[in-house]
């Protein structure tokens, strides 16, 4: 505001440094440090906690008297030598690809759909889609657990209606792959809306005039789709790429519940429900602490390119 | 009929074929509760209810600890929000309208904070509030302990989609306010807040929602029947016995997701490109 005010002011060059301005400054420091001190102590804080569990023997008794005894790395070479944990990354790694892979594509799909048809339908697609969106993963959980039901799940009647096979009385929680198969089902399902009208607003980006022009070239759908459209969305999909990947790799509400208490087992084990049963079902906070610090370098590595990118839009549109 | 409008025509039965598979469960989910008994438990399924009846609602409402947890819900949720509004709104006007040493450390520190999993944090923090320091309190088992991880869950977002809302006000018209002799809290208060309250209410909606969708959170801290949330108390609905009464299971599910859907269907179009915003430009 005041540039030229400031340019007339300029002698003596140093103002000196008055109450008034000293507390002008403060301002901003001021309003975000609320925000600070409450994410100091609730995030902080347990980060700092975190570390120093990791290498502290720290059970029920430790708990009790809020006194760890520290043993080193004895908790990370515990875990890195147990065949669990490798077999549990190796799956998640291998659930996260599927859920990931199977988001994207289809909800990029889903948003080239939404703009080739008619205006009705796609406000009809839109409301499935806010629908979808809008339910609680737990609510998501029970319906689903109903849908897949043995007895008279309506999944198992349409199957066999539609002649897919005799799926009467078909257990789908029988084998480690069948479950975590139902999981994917259901989180793809969750995380379809976002990324699907995401999408298509970044396909409203795409410039008109050059898909016709293309179209006139007799380049093929799949060509324009290709060369015109993917390097405009290019960007959006990055991004929700790596966000997907970060929940889809922590996934632990959908895969807990649904395959459920008794029938979570090493071999169906996700790397968060691996961490809850270590630590948390087995009161071992120390180990526990060192799978959540493996975890997190994890996840670390895999949002560095998110941060990157958001935090150059913070620059840019200040 | 041209060509054009036949592939249309075949794009739109695409398009309600995609609509049909995706709000089933929606459906389903309404459509056995409110179905008979007989209904649900027959082997070969109807789609809609024959004789609509809202008896497993009333069910699920008289069903032990569906109204105590429903009020912890409310008691968490509207508390949470309430304080995590101010602060964000404040850091956010810090944000949006200040430049000062360190915004970029500050930036980087709310996008970063939301890459971290909650999961991640429950050892450290389920240690923390078994024994807070300094305090000495014992927050496990209390709600005062989640709203206290509420809080801090939804900051980080809510800074960061306020600062956008406040980014969208004209610095022209403060300007002018501050022209006519107000003071910068002012023109802040007469001039901002009305501005900026349709994405004050659109945030606080949308931390509402997260806070009353949580799980993990509640699910660790509080074990008491009776006084838990309403996630935890439908996730153990079922009790773990082996005959279920689907008809109520669904009825709460549906009671538990209206506000959601309400809420959300007010605020989607505002918040849906909070996380991406700027992404096509940038």
């Amino acid at each position: 505001m005041g540039a030229a005010a400031e340019a007339v002011s300029t002698w003596p060059r140093r103002r000196p440094l008055t109450w008034r301005r000293a507390r002008r400054g403060s301002v901003p420091y001021l309003l975000i440090f609320p925000v600070i001190a409450v994410m100091a102590a609730i995030l902080a804080y347990p980060l700092y906690q975190l570390v120093r569990l990791a290498f502290q023997r720290y059970g029920l008794p430790e708990l009790i008297s809020h006194k760890g005894v520290y043993v080193g790395f004895a908790n990370f070479t515990s875990v890195l030598h147990d065949g669990i944990f490798w077999h549990t990354l190796l799956r998640t790694v291998a659930f996260t690809v599927a859920n990931v892979g199977l988001t994207i594509v289809l909800g990029t799909l889903m948003a080239l759909l939404l703009v080739r048809v008619s205006k009705w339908v796609r406000i009809l697609i839109t409301i499935g889609l806010v629908l979808v969106w809008s339910m609680p993963p737990v609510v998501a959980v029970q319906v689903w657990n109903w849908m897949t039901n043995v007895q008279n799940g309506v999944l198992n009647y349409i199957l066999t209606t539609l002649h897919f096979g005799n799926f009467d009385q078909h257990n789908w929680f029988a084998s480690p792959f069948s479950q975590l198969a139902v999981v994917t089902t259901l989180v793809v399902w969750g995380a379809l809306p976002f990324v699907a009208i995401t999408v298509y607003a970044a396909l409203s980006q795409v410039p008109h005039e050059l898909v016709e022009a293309a179209q006139i070239d007799g380049a093929r759908a799949w060509q324009v789709f290709k060369d015109v459209t993917l390097p405009v969305i290019q960007p959006v999909l990055l991004i929700l790429t790596s966000l997907s990947i970060l929940w889809d790799f922590g996934v632990f509400t959908q895969a807990y519940l649904l395959i459920g208490q008794p029938q979570i087992l090493p071999s169906n084990y996700l790397m968060s429900v691996y961490l809850w049963e270590e630590a948390y079902f087995k009161n071992d906070y120390g180990r526990g602490a060192a799978i959540s610090i493996l975890m997190l370098a994890s996840v670390a590595l895999l949002s560095l390119m998110y941060v990157r990118r958001m935090l150059r839009i913070g620059e840019v549109d200040r | 009929m041209n060509l054009r409008s036949t592939r249309k025509l075949g794009w739109n039965v695409v398009g309600i074929a995609v609509f049909v598979v995706m709000a089933f469960p929606v459906f389903w989910m309404i459509s056995t509760a409110l179905k008979s008994n007989d209904q649900i438990n027959s082997l070969s399924p109807t789609w809609f209810p024959l004789h609509p009846t809202v008896s497993h609602f009333s069910d699920a409402i008289h069903k032990q600890y569906f109204v105590s947890d429903l009020v912890n819900t409310l008691i968490v949720v509207l508390i949470a929000v309430g304080i995590a509004m101010v602060l964000a709104f404040l850091a956010a006007v810090a944000l949006a309208k200040y430049r000062f040493r360190g915004r970029k450390l500050f930036v980087l520190l709310i996008i970063g904070v939301q890459m971290i999993p909650g999961i991640g944090l429950i050892i450290p923090l389920y240690v923390m509030l078994a024994h807070v320091p300094v305090l000495g309190l014992n927050l496990v088992g209390q709600l005062s302990g989640v709203i206290v991880v509420y809080v801090s869950a939804v900051l980080p977002f809510s800074v960061w989609t306020l600062r956008g809302f406040l980014l969208g006000i004209p610095k022209e018209l403060e300007e002018a306010a501050m022209v006519d002799g107000s003071t910068r809290i002012g023109a802040f208060i007469r001039i901002l807040l009305p501005l900026v309250a349709p994405g004050l209410v659109a945030t606080s909606v949308f931390a509402f929602i997260t806070s009353w969708n949580e799980f993990i959170f509640a699910n660790l801290l509080l074990q008491r029947q009776g006084n838990q949330t309403i996630t935890v108390w439908l996730a153990s609905f079922t009790g773990g016995s082996t005959f279920v009464d689907w008809g109520g299971l669904m009825a709460a599910s549906t009671l538990i997701a209206i506000p959601v859907v309400i809420f959300f269907l007010i605020v989607q179009r505002r918040i849906a490109f909070g996380l991406t915003v700027g992404a096509v430009k940038g």
